[in-house]
């Protein structure tokens, strides 16, 4: 039994156009916002402007890691295939969102703490966190039955939450780290921490917003209709193979 | 009607105890890869006085660890083999029951492993491990261990590459709980007071049995 396919029947919902477009204008507004309207830090110069991206894009992932734990729990219980969709999803988009915030900063601890990468324990969890989405991508892959891979990649994706909340609570628990904190006072021996101010925070607000939340979401958004889009084809191939 | 919980459970883990009495498989496995890993470590590295009160926790986890990993892969996967899997599932009992016994069973081979290392890596090392505080830090991390390890050895079991795959999916996960042993074990050496991370390593404890609790009833059906 085959159902025709209209050209048009994969064509983005207007929500999503319209969402698309913000994101992207949106994105660039907190760019220029970052780039010219914000201050120069005194002690650090331009390069504490990485910081508007840094810490949103570890926030962005942080969130899609929350739409995995909601994609698994719900698969679990409903067995719908879209919500194990919106657990890949949040994982795809969360690594690439977490890889952005290891590389920028890298970018910032060239000048800062003189050295691409130190194993302080925030660098050292953060750096675990992308590699148990990575092992989840692996478990995935390596499961052939789908039901059962659906399964375990939701039951995966829940336990690795651990990873990511212990990223974000580790400064606060270990007192060695190097790492500034951004909210309330800095651990002991962080490096090149700066003065939360209204001028930092007027850029912060937006950007904290785009990246920990619109460009999170959009992707999710997309990533779920090329997947539904590939299952749709995985299924036409089977349909044409019974015939 | 289904047996009651408790009991199902402690029928699992005597049938487990009796299996390993018999066949000797697993504990004796993970003990010798472990007292090799100690002896490796103690060669590879030379190490003076202080270089050995810094490192010698970091030796015994991750020896109990990479031997935690080795047994686990082998208990799932004997049940699955041999049909004991299939046995428990048509049996009438809970889920939770399954995974309460092997996890208990898993539990306390690790710490047969544990247990044995400490005297040895005591003469090694020339560093007394065997401590209150110390005792019970290996108890609450090879429980943690084997809590979140039963959980994803039950899936692993299952996949196609199954050996290679725990480890991939088992190691990252378990740093918070490696984190918090190494911070009280640590502190214990250093004669400081442990008992604050001993609370946190319980509270680890608590967060990953009621994952493998609540999620282990997926991944064992079929």
């Amino acid at each position: 039994m085959t159902t025709a396919v209209k050209n048009d029947a994969f064509a983005p919902p207007n929500r999503l156009r319209l969402l698309t477009i913000a994101t992207v204008i949106f994105t660039a507004i907190g760019l220029v916002m970052a780039m010219f309207v914000a201050k120069t830090d005194v002690d650090q110069g331009d390069i504490q402007r990485i910081f508007y991206f840094h810490m949103p894009s570890f926030f962005g992932a942080f969130v899609a890691f929350i739409a995995t734990v909601i994609g698994g729990v719900n698969y679990l219980r409903t067995r719908e295939n879209r919500w194990d969709t919106l657990a890949l999803a949040g994982v795809e988009v969360g690594l690439a969102l977490s890889l952005i915030n290891l590389i920028t900063g890298s970018i910032w601890a060239r000048p800062i703490w003189n050295t691409w990468w130190t194993w302080d324990a925030r660098l050292t969890s953060a750096a675990i966190m992308c590699l148990t989405y990575a092992a989840y991508l692996m478990l995935r892959s390596g499961i052939e039955n789908p039901e059962k891979r659906r399964v375990f990649s939701s039951v995966y994706g829940i336990v690795a939450i651990t990873t990511a909340v212990l990223t974000l609570v580790i400064i606060r628990i270990v007192p060695t780290t190097i790492h500034p904190a951004v909210i309330g006072p800095s651990p002991q021996n962080a490096e090149g921490a700066f003065e939360f101010s209204q001028n930092v925070a007027m850029a912060l607000g937006p950007n904290f917003i785009i990246w920990g939340f619109l460009i999170p979401i959009t992707l999710i958004w997309w990533r779920i209709r090329l997947q539904n889009r590939a299952d749709a084809v995985q299924m036409r191939k089977i349909e044409a193979l019974a015939e | 009607m289904t047996t009651p919980l408790w009991r199902t459970v402690f029928a699992i883990i005597r049938k487990d105890l009796r299996a390993e009495l018999r066949s000797r498989e697993l504990v004796s496995t993970m003990v010798l890869f472990a007292l090799l890993s100690v002896l490796v470590f103690s060669f590879a590295l030379e190490l003076d006085r202080t270089a050995r009160q810094e490192i010698v926790n970091g030796i015994l986890w991750v020896t109990l660890v990479f031997a935690s990993i080795l047994g686990l892969n082998r208990s799932l996967a004997t049940e699955r083999e041999l049909g004991g899997m299939d046995a428990m599932m048509i049996s009438p009992i809970p889920r939770m029951a399954i995974y309460l016994g092997k996890m208990v069973g898993n539990f306390l081979f690790v710490l047969v492993v544990g247990l044995s290392l400490l005297p040895v890596m005591t003469i090694l090392y020339n560093i007394v491990l065997i401590q209150i505080p110390l005792l019970a830090i290996l108890v609450l991390g090879v429980f943690g261990l084997a809590s979140i390890g039963t959980l994803l050895a039950a899936m692993t079991a299952q996949t196609r590459s199954r050996e290679t795959l725990l480890p991939i999916a088992m190691l990252p996960v378990i740093i918070p709980l490696l984190l918090v042993v190494i911070a009280a074990a640590s502190a214990v050496l250093k004669n400081e007071d442990a008992w604050g991370w001993i609370g946190v390593l319980g509270l680890v404890d608590i967060i990953y049995a009621m994952l493998g609790l609540l999620l282990f009833e997926y991944v064992i059906e079929d």
